[in-house]
């Protein structure tokens, strides 16, 4: 038997009657199983929940929500609905649906079936106020698990994506013998510019470099905070006997550090990477010549 | 000697002769007053040596505060005054990161590791190694 059925909350009422609600409710939640969950998958698409998914996934989606609902209200373990759940929310959450569907989903879910027991009981109010009794406590502890495996199943994908971008942000590229290149793409916060820094300092003990050339072609804004952070970049770099070339400020950036006033005065800037790498072979004694030109 | 040193102290910076340089080392943190010894014994070194250029390799610190830079930079210009190049070398990444978060300048050359330094010297001095 389950222990859904809350003790002492029913009052004197209750009974060894009451162990037997959650089972007739279940029975006659099967029983309308069709009914219900068309009522239910037609209130999802009158709040135009779940827009991001045709109807046809909506009903196969909201059939096996209904079977998992029913199924813990009758075992009382949320086990697999989490599991459940927590399968669900992988599918779904590529497919942009929100936190406050999801919720909205398994509230109109109960509601539904509350309301479904409201119509049986509604001639025998005392036996309906104890089936309520029996069936609320379920019915939030799962909406509850829902929500929350959903929240943590985004919680995990965000995180997942966190440490993708940390891992693939800034690659340090050895060029030429002591010669190291940076490239940086997207936008740069606080914490990738610290990143940063760790990784110019390590890539310049590691391969002994003496030049680095910071390419920043496709990072499309900075702020006054990250420029600092480039310019102690550049700083740290020269204490470890590194020269660092930056290349690739766009007119934008251009313009926003002049207006902010970074001094950048102290910063070797070169238009573009290829001039960056001209400029770093030259302060490093190579010359590129064509095999052509060589020859002849 | 003023200096109120424990006798059975370990050495904390070792000061060696290689041809017409100097390689002085730091291997522990050291105190203010242990500093400016170190600054003291680095310039009579110069004069009594001969030597042309010196290397100051900080590469087993892990801080340096606003006096130990200072002292660096005076040893710098005093051993220029005195005809010798100087370089810092083996400053660590994390030394380096918190040096520019405390916004100490050292102004004068730096160099990766001694190997570098000395050929930095090299460069400067013209003078070749003596075998």
């Amino acid at each position: 038997m389950t222990s859904t059925t809350p003790d002492g909350l029913a009052g004197a009422e209750a009974t060894a009657g009451d162990d037997l609600l959650l089972p007739e409710l279940v029975a006659h939640l099967r029983e309308h199983r069709t009914q219900l969950r068309r009522e239910w998958a037609n209130r999802i698409t009158d709040e135009s929940l779940l827009s991001a998914m045709t109807p046809q996934e909506v009903f196969t989606e909201a059939t096996s929500v209904y079977d998992n609902y029913v199924g813990v209200l009758e075992t009382g373990s949320v086990e697999a609905l989490q599991d459940y759940a927590r399968d669900l929310s992988e599918r779904i959450i590529p497919r942009g649906v929100e936190t406050n569907e999801v919720v909205g989903i398994v509230l109109l879910l109960r509601d539904v079936l509350a309301r479904s027991l409201f119509e049986k009981y509604h001639d025998d109010f005392g036996l309906l106020n104890r089936v309520l009794d029996a069936y609320e406590p379920a019915a939030n502890r799962i909406a509850n698990t829902v929500a929350v495996s959903f929240v943590e199943e985004r919680e995990r994908v965000i995180r997942q994506q966190a440490d993708a971008i940390r891992e693939l942000s800034t690659p340090v590229l050895q060029v030429r013998e002591r010669l190291l290149i940076l490239p940086i793409i997207g936008v740069l916060d606080d914490q990738r510019a610290d990143q940063l820094t760790e990784q110019l300092l390590g890539g310049i003990r590691r391969h002994r470099a003496k030049v680095v050339v910071i390419d920043i072609t496709g990072v499309p804004e900075i702020t006054a905070e990250v420029a600092n952070h480039l310019v102690q970049a550049v700083d740290a770099s020269r204490l470890m006997g590194a020269g660092v070339i930056i290349t690739g400020l766009s007119p934008e950036i251009a313009q926003t550090l002049v207006t902010i006033g970074v001094d950048l005065t102290k910063m070797n800037t070169v238009g573009d990477l290829q001039g960056g790498l001209e400029e770093a072979e030259r302060l490093l004694g190579f010359r590129v010549t064509r095999a052509s030109d060589e020859d002849g | 000697m003023a200096d109120r040193e424990v006798p059975a102290e370990p050495l904390r910076v070792s000061i060696l002769s290689q041809g017409s340089y100097l390689i002085a080392s730091i291997h522990t943190a050291l105190d203010d007053g242990q500093l400016l010894r170190f600054q003291r014994d680095l310039i009579e070194r110069i004069g009594s040596q001969r030597a042309r250029g010196v290397v100051i390799d900080v590469a087993a610190l892990d801080v340096l505060d606003s006096f130990g830079s200072r002292t660096l930079r005076d040893i710098a210009r005093m051993s220029r005054l005195r005809g010798a190049e100087t370089v810092i070398v083996g400053i660590a990444p994390e030394l380096a990161v918190s040096m520019v978060r405390l916004g100490l300048q050292l102004e004068m050359p730096t160099a990766l590791d001694l190997e570098e330094g000395l050929a930095y010297l090299r460069a400067m001095t013209g003078t070749a190694m003596l075998p």
